[in-house]
């Protein structure tokens, strides 16, 4: 067989962008501990009355978490795009919009999943109510990898931008505000004992959406830059 | 009569390819065909446009005019196939500093599927036997640009588009690198490259595009 399955080659990428993160982990870790370090000092700032830090608390961990993703976010594809890689991946049989799929899904394990894992921690550290804690879970869960869909497009789209960065968190926070909207009346809700499918629903839609659609975009902002 | 002009099909023909960038013209109405078994090397000054009609060629760049076949048809509308019969080293080598020689070697091989090659004999040859654990970031860049050319042992592809691949090689590196487009070549493969020293190996005689001519002709034209 000369051809590699595409299931072989997706995973090939992801692995080997998962065993770079693990070889520059002060670069991984970089937007957990911006999280933990905003959730952290709220409570020291604001005052510890669990009255104010519940209710601001689903507005403080989502609006920590939409920066967070951005911090790394320039160097997604930049690193590949400097020593030749992504023009190797643009050579290959399979289609380039399949392939980043694997980048992507490597930044939602570097940064959403583990977002997933500490939300108890994070709602312990803002006193969020019991009832509320996985209705935010649930909220990460279902909205980090638009999170990451969304951001590998603004970081396609800034590949030849020196310092693309602020370009990028231009670009990509008015998106965003859909999420964030969302996922804290979701929270709110779950603390007051109120339903919450409905807006859960809406963040799986969106990020059903963004990652079914984001590829096809993230594809033609590479292959521009790689020309 | 036919059987010799069936067999006599173009690897990748070039019609009529111009690329304009920034306003300049790089080269006008270059025309050539790449056969099997061909060696083929792109010349000229810094700035010709060597890289660019090798992106070209890789199907990176679209030509400003002309066309580009592949065995017969548009290198877009067969492009499947053609990936998987090219193998493109460009002027940035696609060798990953957080990783290690084997790994990048390892990482290369799972994305072709190429036929079963042991890493480490490879490494031997290459010279590279003691380093496989180090970061490629950490070595030389004459020891990178052997990390990148470990693809050309292990891939089944017939033709080569290499940029500058003797950059950086010392004397015994070249002559290995030499060594292989021989073989390659007596393999039906096809091989196009650019460089600005000429080959010492006597089997290989390359055949010459100088774009250096091509920019001078037409700078003529421009000021008639």
């Amino acid at each position: 067989m000369i051809n590699a399955s595409m299931r072989q080659v997706w995973l090939a990428v992801l692995k080997r962008d998962l065993r770079i993160a693990a070889r520059r982990r002060s670069d991984a870790l970089n937007p957990l501990l911006f999280l933990l370090m905003v959730v952290t000092l709220f409570p020291l700032g604001v005052g510890p009355g669990p009255d104010i830090l519940a209710r601001i608390a689903p507005g403080i961990i989502w609006v920590a978490a939409l920066l967070a993703s951005l911090l790394g976010l320039e160097r997604l594809f930049k690193d590949d795009f400097q020593d030749g890689t992504l023009e190797q991946l643009c050579l290959l049989p399979q289609p380039l919009a399949f392939t980043t799929t694997a980048k992507v899904m490597a930044h939602w394990l570097l940064t959403g999943l583990p977002l997933v894992i500490l939300s108890p921690l994070l709602a312990l550290l803002l006193s969020l109510p019991m009832q509320g804690w996985w209705a935010l879970a649930l909220s990460l869960l279902l909205g980090t990898p638009a999170l990451s869909a969304l951001g590998a497009i603004g970081a396609a789209l800034t590949l030849q931008v020196q310092r693309g960065s602020s370009l990028i968190s231009l670009i990509l926070i008015p998106l965003f505000i859909p999420l964030l909207i969302f996922a804290t009346a979701a929270v709110e809700n779950a603390s007051m004992g109120l339903a919450v499918h409905g807006q859960l629903a809406i963040l799986a839609a969106i990020s059903v959406l963004t990652i079914t659609l984001s590829p096809l975009a993230i594809a033609a902002g590479i292959k521009m830059s790689v020309n | 009569m036919t059987q010799e002009t069936i067999a006599k099909v173009p690897l990748l023909h070039a019609e009529q390819l111009s690329s304009t960038r920034g306003g300049r013209v790089l080269f006008d109405e270059l025309s050539f065909q790449l056969h099997p078994g061909e060696l083929w090397q792109v010349t000229g000054p810094n700035g010709a446009g060597k890289s660019t009609l090798l992106r070209m060629l890789a199907g990176l760049l679209e030509p400003t005019e002309g066309r580009i076949q592949f065995n017969g048809t548009s290198l877009y509308d067969n492009w499947q196939s053609y990936c998987q019969q090219l193998l493109f080293i460009g002027h940035k080598a696609a060798v990953k500093g957080e990783l290690t020689a084997l790994e990048n070697f390892y990482w290369q091989q799972q994305l072709t599927a190429s036929p079963n090659t042991d890493g480490w004999d490879l490494l031997e040859k290459l010279g590279l036997l003691g380093l496989e654990d180090e970061l490629t970031g950490r070595l030389s860049a004459g020891q990178q640009r052997r990390v990148a050319l470990t693809r050309l042992w292990a891939n089944k592809a017939k033709l080569w588009i290499l940029d500058e691949p003797f950059t950086s090689l010392d004397v015994q590196g070249v002559a290995l690198l030499q060594k292989r487009f021989a073989e390659h070549l007596a393999d039906e493969g096809c091989i196009i490259f650019t460089s600005h020293q000429s080959l010492t190996l006597s089997e290989l005689s390359p055949k010459l595009i100088d774009l250096s001519q091509a920019a001078q002709v037409h700078s003529e034209a421009a000021y008639d």
